[in-house]
């Protein structure tokens, strides 16, 4: 019986959702006939990793204490197999604007948008500088950290009226703001995992349509406060590129058996990358497992696949 | 683009259409989530409200416990009186008189915690719509409850003498000219949660004469009345009116929260109803843990217990005092004789819910002042709590603090004043405030 230690909690601004994720994963993995229990990231993680010596990691974290890379490389330097990208397309992930940049590169496009620190603000002048950002982006905005999750810290800017207090808000999470050209359009997520022999399946788009027309924390993890439609109400073509957009994020950032892409459709049917998350959410009311659903996949098989896969990739 | 809408999905809650009205508010919020990394020892939290069980001598408590059970077991495991046990309401009258009460027995009604004797008196006289009175700010599991009922809250203005008598009246006039129906005053007069301040004795007949003159009830919530640092507990608003008040007890910070035993000392006729509405909730009170609590106050010095919390709660006030005013000189903040908490008021256009990322990723955790407050106020107040951290926690967690004010400053400096009523992503209704475990 292989022997998998789920990682979950951490100090994030996102711990709640890791507990709930991490033991969703676990539970799944156990119904699989795994071995597989929840620990928290703390101090005696590292002494309990060397002294149980677990064949499989699966960091279920959100948030930098699992998605910024510096796990992968502490689970790297152990030689131990883990379940998820590696290390470096962590950081590319992870820094919003720089996964925005290759994949625009990639010919994906991507809301055109600016990553500033609160010490530009300070140096050039917040009315000023907000006022070029306005002249320059338009408006509606969507302004957010550049690292993190959940939507948190996320404000849609519709006045330059609001622009001041989504900065602050934004600065709350962390030194840089992403603001960005605010994309209006159908909002899909699609979520990518790899099979058996390591290929890359995308699973069905999910479509979101908050109640309250912001995709935020509480529209993410309030049961019944968004709509979903899975697959999404897309037709064929633009489901379809919508996937390929999806896959090419996955390649270009150099994901590993799973990942989760975030896009807005626009009415030209162009998809819109806006970014990817190298640990998607596991909870009740995530994304992941519902395109799992929708496709018909057994969750638990696919999380033991996935188990198997860190183990050949190792 | 797409195939054709309107189609129903998924809400991943099949019963999303059937909920109740009141129900609405009852959503996941960013600040509950934050609140999460306040249970690792890492944090510092400053947030939470929970007593400082160390100082119990539970040895001596758990040996009590196994007594009682030997000797009394079949009592103790089996259902109860629905009012309550009688010896335990015995000696509650022992409890309720070193604030000058005298009442009867047959007048208290035992609970799960005082929050179920505010959850029986809101529900027996509140009907949608109908006011209650509560000092600005409020205690938060107050709010909750009455937000579940659907009452209307109009805070009334307090200061560092507790409510202030002239604003009461104010406010009430002002209430009925509208046409509303004001049914109670809420009010927690010593040491207040989250004021940290003590309604002054010259002030307290006043308010009861303002609410007997225009027939509203008064429900004096005191939990903290024993845990006075500098002198003897004042007499309870119940000693100067015995029809006009209902008075909640608690021995959650007195003894030990985990037994969930309050009270409510009600007039006749409305103790009548209380009981009855607590049946249909509960059945009965726990009987275990009314006889804990009952042979606890038969077996030990409680009272040496209660100046023990006293003397805990005065150092670790002092500590975060004293922090306070070495390190957080753009603030102002109430000077608490007692209890648990200091409410510090920030500089103008700070906001304390939207600096809390901030602060956990600091390592310390407080509550927005917002969540002490119906309508949306307090965006510059947050609740400090000194009960639960040593002193060296609550003077390395205050400086956390300070910083956090800092930086929050310098993004004002930054970005100027500005309309915070929409920050984050949008107005939350979510629950705003920590579970009760997280400290």
């Amino acid at each position: 019986m292989r022997h998998v230690l789920v990682l979950a909690g951490g100090l994030s601004h996102e711990r709640d959702v890791s507990l709930r994720s991490g033991r969703r994963v676990a539970d799944a993995l156990t119904r699989s006939g795994l071995e597989a229990y929840v620990r928290d990231v703390d101090p005696t993680l590292l002494g309990l990793i060397r002294n149980s010596r677990p064949e499989v990691i699966w960091p279920v974290l959100h948030g930098a204490s699992g998605e910024d890379g510096a796990l992968q490389d502490v689970l790297g330097s152990l030689d131990i197999a883990y379940v998820g990208s590696r290390a470096t397309a962590c950081r590319l992930t992870w820094d919003k604007p720089v996964a925005k940049a290759l994949v625009g590169a990639a010919g994906i496009s991507t809301p055109v948008g600016m990553a500033l620190s609160h010490a530009t603000f300070r140096e050039l002048g917040a009315p000023d500088l907000m006022e070029s950002v306005i002249d320059s982006l338009g408006l509606p905005l969507a302004v957010k950290p550049a690292r993190g999750g959940s939507s948190l810290g996320l404000t849609i800017v519709r006045s330059a009226a609001e622009l001041p207090s989504a900065m602050v808000t934004a600065y709350a999470y962390g030194d840089i703001t992403l603001i960005e050209r605010f994309i209006e359009g159908v909002e899909v997520a699609v979520s990518i995992v790899e099979d058996a022999q390591g290929q890359a399946q995308t699973l069905p788009a999910v479509e979101i349509v908050p109640d309250s027309g912001v995709y935020n924390y509480e529209a993410r993890y309030t049961a019944g406060a968004t709509e979903f439609f899975t697959p999404a109400r897309l037709s064929s073509s633009t489901a379809a590129s919508a996937a390929a957009a999806s896959l090419t994020a996955y390649r270009t950032l150099g994901h590993q058996h799973l990942s989760r892409v975030d896009l807005i459709i626009d009415s030209d049917e162009r998809p819109w990358f806006l970014e990817a998350n190298v640990s998607p959410g596991m909870t009740e009311t995530s994304l992941f497992p519902m395109a799992l659903e929708a496709a018909g996949i057994d969750a638990t098989g696919v999380y033991a696949t996935l188990v198997e896969r860190a183990l050949t990739t190792a | 683009m797409t195939s054709p809408r309107g189609q129903h999905g998924s809400r991943l809650d099949p019963w999303t259409h059937s909920y109740a009205r009141r129900t609405a508010g009852m959503s996941t919020s960013e600040i509950r989530a934050l609140f999460a990394v306040a249970s690792r020892p890492e944090v510092i939290s400053l947030a939470g409200g929970m007593p400082c069980l160390t100082a119990l001598p539970m040895e001596t408590v758990a040996d009590t416990i196994a007594h009682m059970l030997k000797t009394q077991g079949l009592t103790a495991l089996q259902y109860g009186s629905g009012q309550g046990d009688p010896t335990l309401r015995e000696q509650i009258l022992d409890v309720m008189a070193l604030e000058g009460i005298s009442a009867h027995a047959d007048d208290i009604v035992v609970t799960t915690g005082s929050q179920q004797a505010l959850d029986l008196v809101t529900r027996i006289f509140i009907d949608p719509g109908d006011v209650v009175l509560a000092e600005a700010p409020s205690y938060v599991g107050a709010l909750g409850v009455f937000s579940a009922y659907q009452a209307h809250v109009a805070h009334v203005t307090s200061d560092n003498d507790g409510l202030v008598p002239q604003a009461l009246e104010e406010r009430i006039l002002g209430l009925k000219s509208a046409g509303k129906r004001i049914k109670f005053l809420y009010s927690v007069p010593n040491f207040h949660n989250p004021a940290g301040t003590t309604m002054s004795l010259e002030r307290r007949p006043q308010v009861i004469e303002i609410c007997h003159r225009h027939g509203i009830l008064v429900l004096e919530d005191n939990p903290y009345g024993l845990l006075g640092f500098d002198r003897e507990p004042y007499a309870a608003m119940r000693t100067l009116s015995d029809e006009g008040v209902i008075y909640l007890g608690s021995f959650s910070k007195t003894f030990a929260p985990g037994l969930r035993v309050g009270w409510a000392l009600a007039p006749h006729a409305v103790r009548e109803k209380l009981v009855l509405a607590s049946e249909s909730a509960i059945l009965c009170p726990s009987a275990y843990s009314q006889m804990t609590v009952s042979t606890y106050l038969a077996t030990s010095d409680w009272m040496a217990q209660i100046k023990v919390y006293r003397e805990l709660y005065r150092e670790r006030r002092d500590a975060m005092i004293e922090s306070l005013d070495v390190l957080l000189p753009q603030a102002t903040w109430t000077h608490p004789d007692g209890g648990f908490y200091v409410w510090v008021t920030l500089p103008e256009g700070v906001n304390a819910k939207a600096m809390l990322p901030r602060a956990v990723t600091e390592r310390v955790a407080y509550v927005p002042g917002t969540a002490f407050f119906a309508d949306g106020t307090g965006q510059r107040n947050v609740r400090l709590s000194y009960c639960y951290p040593e002193p060296d926690r609550i003077r390395e967690g205050v400086r956390r603090f300070a910083s956090v004010v800092q930086a929050e400053l310098e993004l004002l400096e930054t970005f100027g004043p500005y309309d915070a009523t929409g920050r984050g992503s949008g107005p939350s209704t979510g629950v705003q405030f920590p579970a009760p475990d997280l400290s």
